[in-house]
């Protein structure tokens, strides 16, 4: 119980270095960040502004580290910030900002406001300032092993299905396996469909791979809350499992930031490179696709768009193999405008699909409104996407506005029509 | 030379006509109304010729020899002929006490109602000393001339504004007429040195009406100082279409381009040149290629120098380099400062654990 | 003071004191700014053609995919005055004898009446975008002195240089010297506030693309 402004104004002290101080420099009000926004373009209300909701750091940027701010600060021109901005803004950063970084692609003068989010919320968790329903989720990360509590018998279970439903083995605490296979508990829970067809393609295209009982989850409550030290505690159990078991790479599942987690944030978090490569689950299908592995015996034959979920593509840099994959196993795949790195959020990222009260829910109601009209003016009634996090976000939505709408894996997709 | 204006003319063979047409010329100048042509001619037919006393201070000359140096036989000339000219250094016969004594007779006789014609700057420094004439200072004559002036006419940007005396560093502490006179109507007839039909059709005005004709915020008269040389001069199409001479020898300067890059003060200066023109109206500085000094404004030596167009500093720069230093300076030491902040903050960081992440 | 000891004031100490503290600024704040470093990134980079810091600053000045529709005055109104602003400052021949007389370099300079038209277009244009400023809640909200300010200390060289050119409002030597000082009080302001980002634009941009062509996208 020690969280205090003094520690995330500190916190704050600390992530603040040359791009942040170039950004806010830079800043010219132009307001073309909220036109990015879905949080702003569905609602209208200009308090949704990217840019806005890091006043507080950018005042802890002039006061500390310019000495024009320091001085205004010490004749009183500039007020420090106060615990109950901080309180103020934890709506702003948690709730209505889910670290999709479309703002970061508009902004004329160039700054990257995702990366001072992500930076932002490294204070908000120090000060204590972090919804109820993401601290929950990365307690029971850290205590238990995942977001929903998740221990591993029950995982033990899901894979001894999985291999009754396919008749593949699973390897478990293999050594020397090219992968290790990381879930998300939503996959887990949600969609263990997943893991079947990991097995089924893994076993086709002659992969040895490996799970770890001691690190099976790959979803890391730490990035969202935005606490670093957490963060690293969590990715360390992923790193010191594969390093153990010496796999060649390290396998990141269908979920947002769980890749964002390992593939950028983890040598960062502990300190040094990986010894291992960390490899998105689409680009190991795509790799396969162009060797001629993954070939399908049918196709879907339903009209259907993708929904690049934001930590993969645009923020992940996995822009190029879903495309090519969802043609390969669907016949009739609409691509819509705003796609690919211009993908809009589903609107659940960041943490924000855990904050259940009223407002938030509502708050994630209203924005989907967006990817509603792309699924309308598309005229489909399937979904394709690779986030378990996107699929739950936009199911829940879909129930909301009564559409008629499915919702469908990617991977699970290409399992289905693989060939035998 | 007393008795009316128009027996001097006729003597001198003008004919009336002549004399008609001349006048309508000046007043079409000063662009007063179609029958001031007229009057102005009445007028100075019939003038018993004031008493004009010329008083030269801290000056070059220059303003002497503009006035006299007009076409001859000259029509300025005859105006001269037309004020009784009690007093010029220059051009007067006598000389020492003889001078003297005229000087203090015509202000005594026509006290209250002589032109008084300055030009020079007048020093202060050293009690005025700088400059004395017959053992006393300019200061202590000026102020003995003016009081029996009816009106005081600064001819020359000296004694309009203190001119070249005045100039940086100003070692006499020279200042213009209208710096010591308070109590006189004071026209300033400035230029190094003014336009000889500046001159006279200020003193002409003066006869016609009685008169100082319209003065600017400066106290020249609008009639010739009331527009820019940029306005009206020739070369102003080359201007807005920036072709500009680069040096005195070039292409630019062969045809005759504008002169702006040259140090061309025309955009600043409001004098007759353009149109009047010098030497009875044979050319005048732009059109001779050389760029407007801008003589006729005051401080006009210390405005950047006359080679340096209006749009460059007038003074090197000095301190930029040393600014530049003191920036850089400024900027490592916030630099160290915010590297220390960092890392005190680094060290206060203790590391986070669930427990923490509550108030 | 009269008005040609002004202008010659404003040309001599005045220029002087403005150009040297703007150096001063200049020099500082990027100083400030930059020497805060960044930690080096771990991750093994993803290598993808087009993406690099160096691509997004020059990438970054065109409009994203609908973003002119959603927005037109602040592109275009932006845009144009930027633009504007570039053609009057760097175009018209006295400026361009200023340049040459503090660090030597010329280039030919524009007709009198195209650069007379980019002011006259530059001022409308920022009218235009000083109203969008008041008008649209996103831009009215984010507003504070410092943006109203900054759009005054950039107006008003604009406007004193072109009522100068026209021998409007003022004499001659009063609108030129009004003019120089107007520019003098945007250089000694500019490195303290939003104008800044002239300068820092471009480190921005860089930052920018360079931490999302680590991973591979364009930006």
């Amino acid at each position: 119980m020690s969280a205090s402004l003094e520690k995330g104004i500190n916190a704050l002290k600390q992530v603040i270095d040359a791009p942040i101080a170039s950004y806010f420099s830079s800043c010219v009000h132009c307001g073309l960040c909220a036109d990015a926004c879905l949080f702003y373009t569905e609602t209208g209300d200009p308090k949704y502004t990217p840019i806005h909701k890091l006043e507080p750091l950018r005042r802890v940027y002039e006061q500390e580290y310019t000495l024009l701010g320091r001085l205004k600060k010490v004749v009183g021109l500039s007020k420090p910030v106060t615990d109950d901005e901080l309180d103020q803004w934890q709506e702003l950063v948690y709730d209505s900002c889910t670290m999709c970084g479309r703002c970061s692609m508009v902004c004329p003068v160039g700054n990257d406001i995702v990366y001072m989010v992500r930076k932002f919320r490294e204070g908000m968790a120090a000060s204590g300032h972090v919804p109820d329903g993401i601290k929950g989720a990365t307690k029971r990360t850290v205590e238990i092993g995942g977001p929903m509590g998740l221990k591993w018998p029950a995982v033990a279970n899901v894979i001894r299905k999985a291999e009754e439903a396919t008749g593949f083995a699973i390897p478990v605490d293999k050594e020397g396996a090219d992968y290790l296979v990381l879930l998300s508990s939503m996959e887990i829970v949600n969609f263990p469909e997943y893991l079947e067809a990991l097995a089924k393609i893994f076993n086709k295209a002659g992969i040895s791979f490996t799970l770890a009982s001691d690190a099976f989850e790959a979803t890391n409550a730490g990035i969202q809350i935005g606490n670093s030290d957490i963060a690293k505690v969590i990715v360390s159990r992923i790193v010191d499992a594969a390093e153990k078991l010496k796999v060649k790479n390290v396998l990141s599942p269908e979920c947002g930031h769980a890749y964002m987690a390992i593939r950028w944030e983890g040598p960062n978090l502990i300190g040094r490179p990986f010894t291992f490569n960390v490899v998105h689950v689409l680009e190991l299908l795509d790799n396969l696709r162009q060797k001629g592995v993954l070939k399908m015996k049918g196709t879907f034959k339903d009209p259907l768009i993708l929904h690049d979920p934001c930590q993969i593509v645009r923020r992940g840099g996995v822009l190029n193999a879903p495309e090519p994959l969802i043609r390969q196993v669907a016949e009739n795949y609409i691509p819509i405008v705003d796609k690919q790195k211009w993908n809009w959020c589903c609107g659940g990222g960041g943490g924000a699909s855990a904050i259940h009260t009223d407002e938030a829910e509502a708050l994630r109601a209203k924005v989907f409104g967006i990817k509603k009209r792309q699924i309308e003016e598309a005229g489909v009634k399937t979904v394709v996407t690779f986030c378990a996090n996107c699929r739950i976000v936009m199911e829940e939505a879909i129930d909301h506005y009564e559409m008629d709408t499915q919702l469908l894996g990617l991977t699970e997709l290409l399992a289905e029509h693989l060939e035998d | 030379m007393h008795g009316p204006l128009i027996d001097t003319l006729t003597r001198q063979g003008v004919t009336r006509r002549t004399f008609l047409k001349y006048c309508a010329t000046l007043a079409s100048m000063m662009a007063l109304p179609p029958g001031a042509g007229r009057a102005m001619a009445e007028a100075m037919a019939a003038a018993r010729r004031p008493s004009v006393i010329w008083l030269p201070f801290q000056e070059c000359t220059g303003c002497t020899e503009s006035i006299t140096r007009s076409h001859s036989p000259t029509l300025e000339g005859m105006i001269f002929d037309m004020i009784s000219l009690d007093y010029q250094e220059t051009l007067m016969a006598a000389a020492g006490h003889q001078a003297e004594e005229a000087l203090h007779a015509a202000m005594k006789e026509n006290a209250g109602k002589y032109l008084l014609i300055v030009d020079g700057s007048i020093p202060l420094d050293m009690d005025g000393a700088y400059s004395c004439i017959g053992g006393r200072s300019n200061l202590e004559i000026l102020k003995e001339a003016a009081e029996g002036a009816a009106a005081i006419v600064a001819m020359g940007s000296c004694a309009a504004f203190g001119g070249i005396p005045k100039a940086n560093p100003n070692p006499t502490g020279a200042v213009s007429v209208s710096d010591i006179i308070k109590d006189k109507p004071i026209v300033n007839i400035p230029g190094c040195p003014p336009i000889p039909v500046v001159m006279t059709g200020v003193l002409a005005h003066y006869l016609t009406f009685g008169s100082l004709p319209e003065l600017d915020d400066k106290g020249r008269p609008k009639a010739f100082f009331g527009e820019t040389i940029h306005d009206r001069c020739y070369r102003r199409p080359f201007y807005d279409q920036g072709k500009f001479a680069k040096t005195f020898d070039d292409e630019g300067a062969r045809m005759g381009w504008c002169l702006f890059e040259l140090g061309c003060k025309g955009p600043v200066t409001y004098n007759a040149c353009a149109t009047v023109k010098w030497n009875g109206g044979t050319s005048w500085p732009v059109e001779s290629g050389h760029g407007c000094l801008g003589c006729s404004e005051p401080d006009f030596w210390d405005a950047g120098g006359f080679y340096k167009a209006l749009s460059v500093p007038a003074d090197p720069l000095e301190i930029s380099a040393a600014a530049a230093v003191v920036g850089a300076g400024a900027g490592v030491a916030v630099s160290f400062a915010n590297r220390a902040k960092k890392g005190a903050a680094k060290s206060a960081h203790e590391t986070t654990t669930l427990a923490d992440l509550e108030k | 003071m009269n008005e040609l000891q002004f202008l010659t004031w404003v040309r001599g100490p005045g220029l002087d004191i403005a150009v040297g503290i703007f150096l001063l600024g200049v020099v500082w704040r990027l100083f400030e700014i930059y020497t805060l470093g960044r930690k080096k990134d771990l991750a093994a980079p993803r290598h993808a053609a087009g993406a690099s810091g160096l691509h997004t600053v020059f990438r970054r000045s065109i409009p994203p995919p609908g973003g002119v529709k959603r927005s037109p005055v602040s592109y275009i109104g932006g845009y144009t005055f930027h633009i504007g602003l570039a053609i009057v400052v760097f175009g018209f021949a006295p400026h361009i004898l200023l340049v040459k007389n503090l660090t030597g370099l010329s280039w030919p300079g524009l007709p009198s009446q195209f650069v007379d038209l980019a002011a006259v277009i530059t001022m409308a244009a920022m009218v235009v975008v000083l109203v969008d400023r008041i008008n649209k809640p996103v831009k009215r909200f984010l507003s504070t002195f410092g943006d109203w300010f900054a759009w005054a200390v950039t107006f008003l060289p604009v406007l004193t240089g072109w009522l100068a050119v026209q021998h409007l409002l003022l004499p001659y030597t009063t609108m030129l010297a009004l003019h120089i000082l107007s520019v003098e009080i945007l250089l000694i302001v500019l490195p303290f506030t939003k104008l800044f980002h002239a300068f820092t634009l471009f480190g921005s941009r860089w930052y920018n693309g360079k931490v999302n062509g680590q991973r591979g996208v364009p930006v």
